[in-house]
Formats: structure tokens, C-alpha cells, sequence
């Protein structure tokens, strides 16, 4: 029996507009406005600093430069290597060198304008593979290696090399960065922040003025999206709004324009990669070697920990017996590549498709062939089911979800009806691609894994949660009142879920890495537990039944034959000087990571998933449309299929954006030229295929994880490979699938026009 | 003796239904920023500032004797319209749309239903957008077909759902009947005009919308200077992104002759200031061949708002509507105080973004003549995305082809080819024309002009697209031309355009 699924919880408030967002919120007496100085320069020394054209612009309240900050000038998630604004020296085009502040936003923005800053341009790195060269990295280099892959790759009885190249990425969350922070009493500061990271926020802040972190209260109701674009990048604006408000003793409002937005926050990681593979006749893996270079722009950033993740996901759903794989963050003077949906896990995966692909050219087989050829084994313990990294894969599903798929789809009746439509079409060529994956669940690094939450029961019997999680659209409170309503007994209508707030749950990590539900959802449980657990203590005292048997269920607790409406015993147990409010803790069990040698056991479970994709191809011009895809993925049991549904679908066609149609471009100077969306193009209506068939797969988690339900925010994303590998399927088509097509992402129709004609040279077609 | 200066009257306007009149205002205060910072409607937002995003669409009601009832609606993003542009028309948020007795309408309730929003910033531009769907659709006795939704939904932006839900939100709020009243806004938009044209002054300028064309020329003439505004497509942006501060305002779309559409001695007469909406919906009936281009130039919101005129005498190389119109060999009529004159619509362009335009002349008409069975016509786009973007390539062809006759084979009487994107102005392939005048429509003929373009077109490289790319793709054009208009066996667009086999797909 279906029940109805509870739609997000404040889907009611978007339609109408009352979702307030941090602009939304109604502004304190005395407000003022600030906006950015950016370097004009993607490398400079600043020889003269004159801002006082600035300072004398109309409305201009002050103006701000790294010499106003009182202690620590960075705001560097990792390494710091981040001044929040150029002290002496400017590292990219874009980057924030001064802050006005002025009564209305429009002033401030006028009067950024108006700086005289003599800067003396020093040579600029712009292109990742000659920082490499140059051996100019923002981290050590990493690598991993497993079995002698060297023997592997010369001993197989075929090898393959090449180059691959998956391009950046613009978040481009609708709700741009922004900050908003006033000053309280006693040196406090209260920042609203549009933030995946409060506790960051708080921190940088902290550290940047000089005082201690119980002085800054940083709040989060939600943000218009994120997509780890809003993690480590959000912090140099709610940095410079505080550092306003605190000089100034004023509310301080900082929205940059989206222009300003692009211009300053960091991309998903630009990946070149080197590949060798040696494999038999049926495209059996016996080794490879993948080599990295990501473009981490001008700092660490979040750097070190995408690269980490993209080693760990350079197998994706495959057995890989001998493997050696590097992984190099190159330093360039471009904005700081960031964390972005996936987190490197995408990039990693990308190269091991590629090659695969490759291989099924080469052997001509078919490409979903010599995939399956290559899963890791079905049941763990007999051999062929340990990542390179050492981790067991105990929860292989990919069998017989790829098997479901396959079948649901057509996918074999469908590759013949191709191969005939395309024998007979001049102009237009379809192609069809069937691609899995495999994510690992839980941060790397293994103390990220820890949550926090607080319940209060009130003595009308609703219930008000808080936790350490931010929700960005992804339906977390949705999910964490589900869950709490769901231990409580009690319907969704009596739990509401406040703002993430870090004067409640304190230390929290970001929400990030898809774990927002397994963790809060866990702590909340926790917290709930607590509560029942008292109640049912003292439903048990009063009616004689065992506590264990006191059931709580529809809004009522059932103890022996006594049933009490829910609300009716938390007022008795009021009375009774119960504890009705309670914390809850989660720390993910079982997880160790050993950052030296990339081993151990990172991820606490992993979720899968498959996608088949049919795309038209014009060989004329290079433009192309997804007619059908057909999605099968992992959120073991789900706990609320709409959001989930959701989750798999945006993802699907965020990456599809990633890997096609999102192209940044930035010019020999390093001004990126793609600022806008008039000029950076993410996916439009058109592009969400007509035939759209999205599904599920039954899975209950074998971990015990928040109701058996499986993370879902970023393994979708993977599933657009799909859709590249069907261009480039397309494209083999151009010379009966005898070469490799050779195509890079973003396949942009000008790469798929100079695909074909390749294609069609070689093919004599 | 000098009369006293008549008060200066303020911008009236409907806003969610209540009249209001603003007296204070600056020429280029945007929509958005007084919806949000003066009126308190934080439902609307600024995703981007330039009309790409549709965060910040808003529903505006117009009188149009030619619509239902006499009032037209229309999404519009509220980033880049100037609040005085408003005047005289009925703005809808987000938050006045509720039905009576205050529940959900059924835009709202179906996005509820559906899942259709995530983080929820885009979804009130979304809400509105479907709103002006649901009420233009409304009357019609069938169902607007599922691909409708598509194209009144490709201004706006989603970056969390993948549109999926959306779409069905779309379907199933025909569902749930909300009737809108149409007569009774009509009525209360007419009460709303005084016959005073605006005037506005204001410390930071002025903003004049004259009410004919006369005194629009006039005002011209003595303004030389002043900024022309039409539909704030391109204006709106100089303001939120340039920061240009413009003090005088001279708008043109309180000029209804400008708007008018006719036919006049077998020509098609466009009226400079028509709406892009209007002068598609006027153009496709007579070259069903435009539908595409119609659809892909830019979004609802954008085509509602900006003019044809606006697109002409902008001259942007890149403008999507001139290919087609010089190779339909459409004519411009520019109107001054000293008389009027037409030109040939590529004379326009004397070079980047330079028009022969005089100072004291504006756009009045673009007319296109109307077809005939000899004319063979496409036009083709060419972008990264279907939806609102801006031509790689933008190409036109329009062939005359007279029939055979006796002895003598169908011959290509007169060829028209026009490109966007491939030089500084929209231009003619002179060279190309000339390899395919006089000849047979033949694969010989083609293959001739093919190469040709390579000497009438130097592009450029940026950030759309290579100068290689665009040499390549501006032949393949050519070459789709004439698979789809050869004598022998031309093909059907499912199997020449990809957008075709995708509506094909659609269930």
C-alpha cells in the first residue's frame, strides 16, 4: 500500500513566495551595503592601493582593505593560503582586493568602480598542464597504487593509452552568495549566512576578528541551492559582512551581483588525465594507470580532499587487479576550484568510463559488454571485490540492477533499432550508452563523520527539531521531521524543523558529501529515541506494562490496553517534571582512513545506481538531444521517494549540463568571459528528455543506517555519463565503431561538429 | 505669459490588483528593486540581473484590443524593466495570484503536488511563468498541448529539479479550475488611464513616454541625446550591469501606432515597437519555416518585453531575427521629424553596432513582402542550448525559383542569404548569392555556394564559438538547405534537425 509522500516542507512557501531567503528577510534600522573590489589582474603585484575616489563617492560609509582586519586575514577551508582580501598581491582575475560599504547597495557598487589601484602584472599560470610541468602544485601529489600495474599493463595481451579532458564546472545555485551580519552586544556578531558550512563560518569569522567563536552566531534557514558551491566559498562574504558590521557597529549586508559571483567563487575541478590500460580480447581489465592533473586555481581550497576522492573513484563499479593512479592539484591563476556535487568522485569515475569505452572499440564489443565484464565480483570473498584502496565492496548491487535496467530499458532490442536507423540517415545519427555507478558514502576523512541534534517535545505535543545539517532544496528537514515523526509516532504535521542555527548544535560539518540525512537524520533519531524512550519509561510506570511494549504509533501511545493520545502524555509527563526536550549524537561506526598511503576503509556503505541514454546527433552541426533516458538508482530504502526521485533526476541532468553543455571560457588574460547566464548555459526545459523514465531500486541498506535508507545527493550525477558516452556512440557510428570517437567534455556541439568530421575522415563517410 | 507647468502625474499602476500611484521614482528604477525594497514582495528574486534566469518573472497586464477580453498578459522579468515602464499596466507577483477565499492557485497547488520545487528561489519565477500559461490557455477549449509548457516555461531557470516536475505541474494544474477575470482587470486598467502622457522628472533624470508618434518624433528631434527605450531587453542591462546612469528617457511604448501589425499592398507591416511575441505570431502564419527560430529567440519573458525594432536598429551581429529578414528582403521605414524614408533593411549596417540611422530618426516599421510559391525560404539557429541562447550561427536563405517552361529548367531567379554571427553586422553572402543566381537548384549549385561563403564571411573567435567552427557550420547550413528543399526526394526536418526527432519523441 502506498502512502502519499510528504512534498518538501516548505514547498508551500516557495510557491507563494514566503520562503524568505537571507536578501528576504526585512532589514535592521541603519542597514548598510557593501560590495567588492575585484583584481583586474589574474597575477599582480598591487603597487598603490588609492581608494580615494572611493571613499568620497556618494554614500560611502567606508572602504575596507586587508588592513582593516583586526587578526587573521584567510579564509582558507583547509590550508591557509586564502586572504579574504589581496594583501600586496592578487592571484587571480576577480579576487576581492577591497569592501565598500555605502547606504545602498547600488552606491557601494558605483563606488567599487572608482578605485585607482596600480598594479604591477606579474606572469600569470592559466593553463594547469604547464603549472604540472612546472611542478607548481597547491598540495603534494598524490598516488595510489595497487599490484604491480607497470607488469599489468606490459603483460596484457592488449594496451591502450590516451588523454582525456572533463571540463569545469559554474554551481550557478539560483540564489547567489550573500551574507547579511549585524553586530550584537559585547563584541557579538549575528552573520546570516547562505552557507552549507555554518560552523566554518563561524570559525573564519572568529578567527578573523580576533575573538572567540562563542561571540558569533551564525544562522541558516536555507539556502536557493548550493551544490557545494557554498561550503568553502561562501566564506569570504560572510567574512567581509562581519568585518563591515564589526568596524562599522552597523548591519552589513553583502550581495554580490551574479556577475561578481562567478567572477570571485570557485568551479568544480577542470581534470586532464593520462590513461594506459591493459586488457585481453574481452576487454577484461588487467591493469591500469590513470595520472590527473586538476586545475585547483590559485589556492588549496578544498583541493586536496576532491583529488582524494577522485583516486577513490577511478574504479567506479569496476575490479581494478592492478592499478596505479596519481592524482595532482595544479596551482593556476584562476579562481580556486571548490567543492562541487561529487566532489572529484565524478571526475575519477570519468576517466575508468572512458577508458572502458575506449577498450570496447577497441575489441569491438559492446560497451556495456566489457563494463559488466569489468564489475567488481557480485558476492564479496571470493576475490575480484576489493577498491584499490583496500575497502571490501560488501554491497554489490550493480548486477543485478544493471541486469533491471538492461531489460527495462530494451537496451539490446533498441542497439539494433540504432544500428538501423542510422544505416539509413545521412545527417542525423543516434547513439545509446549504458553507464553504472558506484559511490562510496561518508567524508574521507573520517571525523567529518559526526552529527548533532536537538528535539523539544512542547506541552501541546508538537515537536520542534534542530540539527547540524543546512537545507539547500535537497528536502533535509523534510527527510529529518520524517524521521522524528516516525520514532515519535506521531504524523509529520506535529514536527517542524528551525534553522540550522550554530548557537544550537555546535562543531557541525558541512552538509556535504551527500551525508546530510545518514548523519543529522541519525542524531535527530537519537534525540527522538531519548524522549520515547523516557515516555514509554513512564507510560510503563503508570499502566504496568513492560516499557519495551509501549508502542508509539498514529499519534497515540499504546501501552497494554491503555491508549493515550500522544500530546495527552507529554502533558501528564510535564506534570511529572519529565525531561521533554533532548540532544542526539551520531558518529558513523567502523570508518578509518590512512591520508599517507590512501588506504583503509573510508566509506561506510555504497550507493549505486544506472542510467541509459539515447541522444540524436546533427553530424552537420553538432548538435544533439537527449530523446530518452532511462534511470535505476540505489537510495536503498528510501525515505521519502518524491525528494529522492528528485535528487536523482536534478542530478542527472546537473551532470548532463556538466559534461555538454556548460562551457567556461576564459580569455588569454584569465578574465573568465563565461560571468553570467547569458553567456554560461546551464540546462534549459528543452533539455529534460521527453522520454524520462526514472525509477528506484528496491534496496534496504545492509548497514544500519537512518531507517535503511541510502545518501542520494551526488551518485546521481553520475549517471549523465551516460548521455556523453551515447554522443560519442553517435559519433562511433561515423566509422562503424571501429575508432574511438575523439571526444572531450563538455561535448559542446563545436566538439561533437569536430568529433564527426574526424569521424567521418576516418570512416569515409 | 507663461502658464503654470501642469503638475507632473505620477506613474499609475495595478499591483496585484490594488491601483497605486508612485510619484517619486528614478527613470531607471528597476521593477524588481521596488517590488522587493519599497513594497516589501520578497517573493520575486534577482538570480542574475539580466532577464536569463527568470528568478524574477512577474506577470504583466496589458489593454490589447486584439486579446481576449482585451487584456493581454504576459511574464516579464521584473530585473531589467524599468518601473516607469509599468505605467498603465497591471504588475502580478507570486504573492497576489492566491485564489479567492485564499488557498492555492493551481499553478501553486500542482508545483505542491508535483514535487516541483527543491530549494524553492526559482520556483515563484516558475509559479508565474505557469500562471500566464494557465490564464492564456484558459477559454481554449482543448488542453494546450504538453510542448506548450516547454516553451512558456524556457525562460525560466532550475538548477535543483532537472524540470521534470515542473512539466508535470504544468499538465496537472489544468486540472484544478481557477477562472481569472479578464473584463474586470480590462476595466480597471482603463480607469487607470487619464489620456496625460508620463512625464517624470526626478533628481536622477527623466522619463518621457509620449503617447503618438508625432510628439514622439518631436521629442526626438529636441533630445538627440536621449536614451531611446523599448522593451528594456538590452537597456534594462546597461543599467544593472554597467551601472551607465541614464538622466533622460525618452519610451517608446506608450506609442500604440508603433505597435500596430498589418498587411499592407502585400506587404507585412511590423510596427517597431510590437513586441517580439507579437511580431512572431504576425510572421510564422506566413513562413511556417520561422517556428523554430520564433521558439529559440531568447525566452517568453524576453520576446513579451523587447520589440522587433529593438532587435533591428540595435544591429547586434548577433541578433536572431535580421538573417531571416534581409533574405525575406524586408525594408525599414525610419521616421524623423523631416519625413520618412525606407531602406533596405541591410543598409542599415554601416558596421559594428552603426546604423544610418540620423540622430533625430527612430525605427518606425520593418515590412516584409509576402510570399509567393516561388520562394523557397529557411532559417536555421545555431547554439549550445535550444533554449534562450544566443547564435553561434544564424543563418537565412531565401531562394526565387521560377518553373520550368517549356525547354528552359527551373531556375534560381533570385537568391537572399543572410548570416548572423559571422561578421560584425548581419550580412548578405554576396558571393554566395552569386554562385547560385542563374543556376539550377542542383547539388553542383549548392556545393558552388558552399564554398563561396568561405570568401564572403571573415568570423570571428569567442566565447560561443571558433572562427573554424562557424566557416564549418555556415556551409552545413547550406548544405541542410538544400536537403530540405531539393527538387528530388528533400528530406523532412526529423531527419535534419534534431529538435525535431526530440518533439517526435514527446509523448
Amino acid at each position: 500500500m502506498s502512502r502519499p509522500v510528504p512534498p518538501h516542507e516548505s514547498a508551500h512557501l516557495h510557491v507563494t513566495g514566503s520562503a524568505p531567503y537571507v536578501d528576504d528577510l526585512p532589514e535592521l534600522a541603519g542597514t548598510l551595503h557593501c560590495a567588492l573590489g575585484l583584481s583586474p589582474h589574474a597575477h599582480a603585484r598591487i603597487a598603490a592601493l588609492d581608494l580615494e575616489a572611493v571613499r568620497a563617492a556618494p554614500g560611502v560609509r567606508a572602504v575596507l582593505t586587508a588592513a582593516d582586519i583586526p587578526a587573521v586575514n584567510d579564509c582558507g577551508a583547509v590550508l591557509h593560503d586564502e586572504p579574504i582580501l589581496a594583501d600586496g598581491e592578487v592571484h587571480y582575475l576577480g579576487q576581492p582586493v577591497f569592501a565598500v560599504v555605502a547606504d545602498t547597495r547600488e552606491q557601494a557598487r558605483h563606488a567599487a568602480r572608482l578605485a585607482a589601484v596600480d598594479y604591477a602584472p606579474r606572469p600569470a599560470v592559466l593553463d594547469p598542464l604547464e603549472a604540472h610541468r612546472q611542478q607548481s602544485w597547491v598540495l603534494p601529489p598524490l598516488r595510489l597504487a595497487r599490484g604491480d600495474a607497470e607488469t599489468a599493463l606490459a603483460q596484457a595481451p592488449l594496451q591502450l593509452a590516451g588523454r582525456a579532458r572533463v571540463g569545469a564546472q559554474e554551481h550557478f545555485y539560483l540564489e547567489g552568495q550573500i551574507a547579511y551580519a549585524w553586530p550584537t552586544e559585547d563584541g557579538g556578531l549575528h552573520l546570516h549566512s547562505s552557507t552549507q558550512h555554518p560552523s566554518e563560518m563561524q570559525h573564519a569569522v572568529a578567527a578573523m576578528l580576533g575573538v572567540a567563536s562563542h561571540r558569533v552566531r551564525v544562522e541558516v534557514r536555507r539556502m536557493g541551492g548550493g551544490f557545494g558551491g557554498k561550503e568553502a566559498q561562501s566564506a569570504v562574504f560572510a567574512c567581509i559582512a562581519s568585518l563591515a558590521a564589526q568596524r562599522l557597529q552597523r548591519p552589513v549586508k553583502l550581495r554580490p551581483d551574479r556577475d561578481d559571483d562567478m567572477l570571485v567563487t570557485g568551479k568544480r575541478h577542470a581534470v586532464h588525465c593520462d590513461w594506459a590500460a591493459g586488457f585481453d580480447t574481452d576487454g577484461l581489465l588487467h591493469g591500469v594507470r590513470i595520472d590527473m592533473v586538476l586545475d585547483a586555481g590559485w589556492s588549496a581550497d578544498l583541493s586536496g580532499p576532491v583529488a582524494t576522492r577522485a583516486v577513490c573513484h577511478v574504479d567506479n563499479a569496476y575490479y581494478l587487479p592492478a592499478a596505479d593512479v596519481s592524482a595532482c592539484c595544479a596551482r593556476t591563476n584562476r579562481q580556486s576550484s571548490t567543492a562541487f556535487r561529487g566532489f572529484g568522485g565524478p571526475q575519477g569515475a570519468f576517466a575508468i568510463e572512458r577508458i572502458l569505452d575506449d577498450i570496447a572499440y577497441a575489441t569491438g564489443l559492446d560497451p556495456l559488454d566489457v563494463r559488466k565484464r569489468n564489475f567488481y565480483a557480485a558476492q564479496a570473498g571470493a576475490g575480484r571485490d576489493t577498491t584499490p584502496y583496500g575497502q571490501p565492496v560488501a554491497d554489490n548491487v550493480i548486477h543485478t540492477l544493471v541486469a533491471q535496467l538492461e531489460e527495462d530499458s530494451d537496451y539490446r532490442a533498441r542497439r539494433a533499432q540504432i544500428a538501423a536507423f542510422n544505416a539509413g540517415s545521412p545527417v542525423i545519427r543516434k547513439g545509446l550508452a549504458l553507464t553504472p555507478v558506484k559511490f562510496g558514502i561518508s567524508f574521507n576523512l573520517s571525523h567529518l563523520n559526526q552529527a548533532g541534534a536537538l528535539v523539544h517535545v512542547y506541552t501541546d505535543g508538537s515537536v520542534l527539531v534542530n540539527h547540524g545539517g543546512t537545507e539547500m532544496g535537497q528536502g533535509l528537514n523534510t527527510k529529518v521531521a520524517q524521521v522524528v515523526a516516525h520514532t515519535l509516532g506521531v504524523p509529520l504535521a506535529r514536527v517542524r524543523c528551525t534553522a540550522t542555527d550554530t548557537g544550537k548544535v555546535a562543531n557541525t560539518s558541512a552538509t556535504a558529501a551527500s551525508s546530510g540525512s545518514d548523519l543529522n537524520g541519525k542524531a535527530a533519531e537519537a534525540a527522538a529515541r531519548r524522549i520515547r524512550d523516557r515516555l514509554a519509561t513512564f507510560a510503563a510506570e503508570r499502566t504496568g506494562v513492560a516499557a519495551v511494549d509501549v508502542v508509539f504509533a498514529d499519534d497515540h501511545v499504546q501501552a497494554g490496553t491503555a491508549r493515550i493520545p500522544f500530546a495527552q502524555l507529554v502533558r501528564e509527563a510535564y506534570v511529572a517534571r519529565l525531561q521533554l526536550w533532548s540532544d542526539g549524537f551520531y558518529a558513523t561506526p567502523g570508518l578509518h582512513w590512512d591520508a599517507r598511503t590512501l588506504t583503509g576503509h573510508p566509506f561506510y556503505y555504497f550507493a549505486y545506481g544506472a542510467a541509459v541514454s539515447e541522444v540524436a546527433v546533427d553530424t552537420l552541426t553538432g548538435e544533439w538531444t537527449l530523446l530518452r533516458a532511462d534511470l535505476l538508482h540505489d537510495a536503498g530504502r528510501s525515505i521519502n521517494p518524491a525528494i529522492d526521485r528528485g535528487q536523482v533526476e536534478g542530478g542527472f541532468m546537473q551532470g548532463l549540463g556538466w559534461l555538454t553543455l556548460e562551457e567556461l571560457v576564459w580569455n588569454d588574460e584569465g578574465r573568465l568571459l563565461t560571468h553570467a547566464p547569458s553567456t554560461y548555459k546551464i540546462p534549459a526545459i528543452h533539455d529534460c528528455p521527453p522520454d524520462f523514465r526514472v525509477r528506484l531500486f528496491d534496496n534496504a541498506n545492509r548497514e544500519d543506517t537512518i531507517l535503511r535508507s541510502k545518501a542520494v545527493g551526488e551518485p546521481p550525477l553520475l549517471l549523465a555519463f551516460s548521455v556523453f558516452f551515447a554522443i560519442r556512440d553517435a559519433l562511433g557510428s561515423l566509422a562503424g565503431h571501429r575508432v574511438a570517437p575523439p571526444l572531450d567534455a563538455p561535448a559542446t556541439p563545436e566538439a561533437i561538429l569536430r568529433a564527426a568530421d574526424a569521424m567521418r575522415e576516418i570512416g569515409g563517410t | 505669459m507663461n502658464r503654470p507647468a501642469a503638475p507632473p502625474r505620477p506613474i499609475r499602476l495595478l499591483l496585484n490588483g490594488e491601483a497605486l500611484e508612485i510619484a517619486d521614482c528614478a527613470p531607471t528604477r528597476s521593477l524588481l528593486t521596488w517590488l522587493r525594497e519599497s513594497r516589501g514582495l520578497s517573493g520575486t528574486k534577482e538570480g542574475c540581473a539580466e532577464g536569463d534566469c527568470g528568478a524574477c518573472t512577474v506577470v504583466v497586464g496589458e489593454l490589447d484590443p486584439a486579446a481576449p477580453d482585451g487584456v493581454r498578459l504576459a511574464a516579464l522579468n521584473a530585473c531589467i524593466q524599468f518601473l516607469p515602464a509599468l505605467d498603465g499596466k497591471a504588475v502580478f507577483t507570486v504573492e497576489g495570484i492566491r485564489a479567492a477565499g485564499g488557498g492555492l492557485h493551481p499553478a501553486q497547488q500542482a508545483m505542491v503536488d508535483c514535487h516541483g520545487s527543491q530549494c524553492g528561489f526559482c520556483t515563484p519565477g516558475f509559479v508565474m511563468s505557469l500562471w500566464a500559461h494557465y490564464n492564456n490557455a484558459a477559454g481554449h477549449t482543448q488542453r494546450p498541448p504538453p510542448e506548450s509548457a516547454c516553451s512558456a516555461l524556457s525562460g525560466n531557470l532550475c538548477r535543483c529539479t532537472g524540470y521534470r516536475p515542473i512539466l508535470d505541474a504544468a499538465q496537472r494544474m489544468f486540472a484544478l479550475p481557477a477562472p481569472f477575470d479578464r473584463a474586470a482587470l480590462r476595466d480597471q486598467l482603463r480607469n487607470l488611464d487619464t489620456g496625460t502622457p508620463l512625464d517624470l522628472r526626478h533628481p536622477a533624470g527623466r522619463f518621457r513616454a509620449p503617447r503618438t508618434l508625432d510628439a514622439l518624433l518631436a521629442a526626438r528631434a529636441a533630445s538627440p541625446d536621449a536614451t531611446l527605450l523599448a522593451g528594456c531587453t538590452d537597456v534594462g542591462l546597461w543599467v544593472t550591469k554597467q551601472l551607465r546612469d541614464l538622466d533622460d528617457i525618452l519610451y517608446i511604448g506608450a506609442v500604440d501606432e508603433l505597435k500596430r501589425i498589418d498587411v499592407r499592398a502585400n506587404r507585412l507591416r511590423i510596427g517597431a515597437g510590437a513586441s517580439l511575441t507579437a511580431a512572431w505570431a504576425a510572421l510564422v502564419p506566413h513562413w511556417p519555416q520561422l517556428a523554430e527560430i520564433a521558439e529559440r529567440f531568447a525566452s517568453p519573458p524576453i520576446r513579451n518585453a523587447g520589440t522587433l525594432g529593438g532587435n533591428v536598429a540595435n544591429g547586434s551581429p548577433i541578433g536572431d531575427s535580421m538573417p531571416a529578414l534581409i533574405a525575406l528582403g524586408a525594408t525599414v521605414e525610419l521616421a524623423s521629424v523631416r519625413g520618412n524614408r525606407c531602406l533596405p533593411l541591410e543598409t542599415l549596417y554601416l558596421g559594428y553596432r552603426r546604423t544610418a540611422m540620423a540622430s533625430d530618426e527612430l525605427l518606425a516599421a520593418i515590412e516584409v513582402p509576402l510570399p509567393d510559391d516561388a520562394q523557397v525560404f529557411r532559417s536555421y539557429k545555431v547554439a549550445k542550448r535550444f533554449d534562450s541562447d544566443i547564435s553561434a550561427v544564424c543563418a537565412a536563405f531565401a531562394l526565387r525559383i521560377e518553373p520550368a517552361t517549356g525547354s528552359d529548367a527551373a531556375q534560381i531567379v533570385e537568391a537572399r542569404i543572410a548570416f548572423g554571427g559571422m561578421a560584425a553586422t548581419p550580412r548578405r553572402a554576396a558571393t554566395a548569392e552569386a554562385a547560385l543566381t542563374g543556376q539550377q537548384w542542383s547539388e553542383a549549385a549548392v556545393r558552388a555556394a558552399m564554398a563561396a561563403l568561405d570568401a564572403d564571411y571573415t568570423p570571428q573567435t569567442d566565447l560561443r564559438a571558433s572562427a573554424d567552427y562557424r566557416r564549418r557550420v555556415a556551409r552545413n547550413l547550406l548544405w541542410r538547405f538544400w536537403l530540405e528543399t531539393r527538387p528530388e526526394a528533400p528530406l523532412p526536418t526529423t531527419a535534419t534537425r534534431v529538435s525535431a526527432l526530440r518533439e517526435g519523441a514527446r509523448q
